[in-house]
């Protein structure tokens, strides 16, 4: 990743501190994420209801006229509901999602982010309330959908409420722009924030390979070299498994403790440098020395 | 020969504890089943199958929860095994979403929401109740008494939809006409209509609004009642004003009331961001906003009642008597609920 991204990405890096005292990292979804969920349930609830509509209309209900409507008391029982339906299913389809265990609707599961209380002054986390979650989505229907209907009916002409109407529009749009957690008008009334929610797999240990440490003797001096963020690195670089970048790293490595590079046995030379790194450095950590890079000098 | 669809991922035992020459990996290794076993009630949980999970694995819960966060304090300080880590710190926040997540589902909160929370918000803002309704009346008076003085003001005050027959000038003869039940007239269309309608924006809007420190809330709230003190004025003029103030209430004392509501929740949180006594003004806006989203929920089923009552109700009687008296009746059922619907308090402990 580039200097920038990495930047971009602590930019958004927050801390929650759990009732038991641990101070949980979390990182604010980004606009771009959030914009495109909700997008993406605006399309769902869009073609939910257009399939309703469909099958309704299959079902032989779009047959009838204005004079079958009075005549079946029935229909139009279905009709008023329909039309209720419709006008609950805006607040009903995300207050299920939010409430429900993910925090999250479909849109937003796409996109790997979740809706989460904001924790107060103090830091500490907060439950997310039935309340805050229909707060928010009320002020979604002023910022986004009052103002495009509005605008899109035609009663607003070109004249002062017309403009008035788009430059409310715009400043409820880019409200998240205009503060650094990327908070919407509803999540400032409701105490909300929304947060990525990745699920991540527990990986294999990259030092309970053989134990070659009679193959490749490395002593204190070599070991001292680098510090965590190169061992983090090399990490990284075990775990892609790329022929290509591990020769890199061990001639690398060689050059700067001495070396002469073999051939043909890079990955074991890299698992053993990786463990007797990690050692060294854990040992160290245990004694309260911990070094950063390999310019971090004691 | 099964497809490999369906094979569940085979469970590779994990490499011996005592072959682990480093610490860290020792103390990972030790307690890999826990973190697996807690991983597996947390994904089970989002799937939302909390029947699936046997009991002592829920009873569990907490206890490897806890167990999970002190490993990650424990392993920040001792390994630089930075999968491990990245992994425990997604697991420990996977489960503090669910042990300390919202506790009912939607359907429990409507439950509850209906059995008393909602009434209790009700009188919890009854401070901004009050102001709202003085703001609605000032603005009725005001309404009247601009028409009485100059009726071009009429036109200003109200919007056109409202406006065909309905204007200064009209005879009696058209204005009772628009008071009559219309023979022809679509039940349906009218109920979408109003639901769909002004008032409904209206009502968002009084509560949205107060997140400006609630001054446009009480501006609107005085324009919309200008608009019904203008049209009180004119029927009133041409001796019509008891028939069209029961022709209103039908569904009028529901809708007037949500209106109400609404104002006051904007109002509430307005005044809580103006003072915020010792909390800082987004503590203060949150904590109000969520307090008058609470009297909001039920607002929105009025408005839906109000609809309803607008479309059917309104056409199905004549008479100005029996008009007041659904209004009325309306009024007072609202007026028990808010004031008698009560949680039952919890029992104190002997």
């Amino acid at each position: 990743m580039t200097a920038a991204a990495l930047g971009r990405d602590a930019r958004r890096r927050r801390q929650l501190v759990t009732p038991e005292g641990l101070a949980l990292p979390l990182t604010v979804a980004s606009r771009g994420a959030r914009a495109g969920a909700l997008l993406l349930d605006l399309a769902i609830l869009f073609f939910g209801f257009l399939l309703l509509f469909i099958g309704l209309m299959l079902a032989g209900f779009g047959m009838m006229g204005e004079a079958d409507l009075e005549s079946q008391p029935a229909l139009e029982l279905v009709v008023v509901l329909l039309i209720l339906t419709v006008f609950l299913a805006r607040y009903g389809y995300f207050l299920w999602f939010e409430l429900g265990p993910r925090g999250a609707t479909p849109g937003k599961r796409l996109l790997g982010i979740r809706v989460a209380a904001r924790p107060k002054e103090h830091g500490g986390g907060e439950r997310l309330t039935a309340e805050a979650v229909l707060a928010r989505n009320l002020m979604r229907d002023v910022e986004v959908f009052i103002p495009t209907i509005y605008l899109l009916s035609g009663q607003a002409t070109a004249g002062v409420t017309g403009v008035a109407t788009a430059i409310w529009l715009a400043v409820f749009v880019l409200f998240p722009f205009f503060n650094r957690d990327t908070l919407r008008a509803g999540d400032l009334v409701a105490g909300t924030w929304v947060v990525e929610a990745e699920h991540r797999k527990l990986p294999d240990a990259m030092s309970l390979g053989e134990d070659r440490s009679q193959t490749y003797r490395f002593g204190e001096a070599e070991l001292s070299v680098y510090g965590e963020h190169e061992l983090q690195v090399l990490e990284g670089v075990l775990r892609q498994d790329n022929p290509e970048a591990q020769r890199q790293v061990m001639e690398a490595i060689c050059r700067k403790i001495g070396w002469q590079p073999g051939g043909g046995d890079e990955r074991a030379f890299l698992e053993t440098f990786y463990a007797a790194l990690r050692a060294h450095l854990e040992r160290d950590m245990r004694f309260g020395r911990r070094k950063k890079d390999k310019f971090d000098a004691e | 020969m099964a497809l490999p669809f369906f094979r569940k991922p085979e469970v590779v035992a994990p490499p011996e504890i005592e072959a682990a020459s480093l610490r860290s990996d020792r103390f990972r290794l030790e307690r890999e089943a826990d973190w697996r076993r807690l991983e597996a009630i947390v994904a089970a949980l989002e799937r939302n199958r909390p029947r699936r999970i046997p009991d002592e694995d829920l009873l569990a819960l907490p206890v490897l929860y806890r167990q999970a966060a002190s490993s990650l304090a424990v392993a920040r300080e001792t390994s630089l095994d930075a999968g491990t880590l990245a992994y425990l710190e997604s697991l420990v926040r996977r489960a503090w979403f669910q042990v300390y997540g919202p506790r009912t589902s939607l359907l429990g909160w409507l439950k509850c929401f209906l059995a008393g929370g909602w009434s209790g918000a009700v009188r919890a803002v009854w401070l901004e109740l009050c102001i709202a309704l003085a703001v609605m009346v000032a603005g009725t008076v005001a309404g009247w008494l601009l028409v009485a003085r100059d009726s071009d003001w009429y036109y200003t005050l109200v919007p056109g939809q409202f406006l065909d027959s309905r204007r200064p000038g009209a005879s009696r003869e058209e204005l009772a006409q628009t008071l009559a039940v219309q023979p022809d007239s679509d039940g349906l269309t009218l109920f979408a209509a109003s639901l769909f309608s002004n008032n409904t924006a209206v009502a968002i809007l009084a509560f949205a609004l107060g997140f400006a420190f609630g001054v446009p809330t009480i501006l609107l709230l005085i324009y919309n009642m200008a608009v019904l003190g203008a049209m009180l004025w004119l029927f009133a003029g041409a001796g019509l004003g008891w028939e069209f103030a029961a022709w209103l209430s039908v569904h009028g004392t529901t809708e007037l009331l949500a209106i109400l509501l609404a104002g006051a929740a904007g109002i509430h949180i307005g005044r809580a961001m103006v003072f915020p006594g010792e909390r800082s003004v987004l503590a203060a806006a949150s904590a109000s906003g969520r307090r008058a989203a609470h009297v909001m929920a039920g607002v929105v089923l009025m408005l839906a009642m109000a609809g309803l009552l607008e479309g059917y109700a309104r056409e199905l009687v004549e008479s100005p008597f029996a008009r007041a008296a659904i209004g009325g009746a309306m009024l007072l059922v609202w007026a028990a609920l808010f004031l008698l619907v009560r949680r039952r308090p919890e029992s104190a402990e002997p």
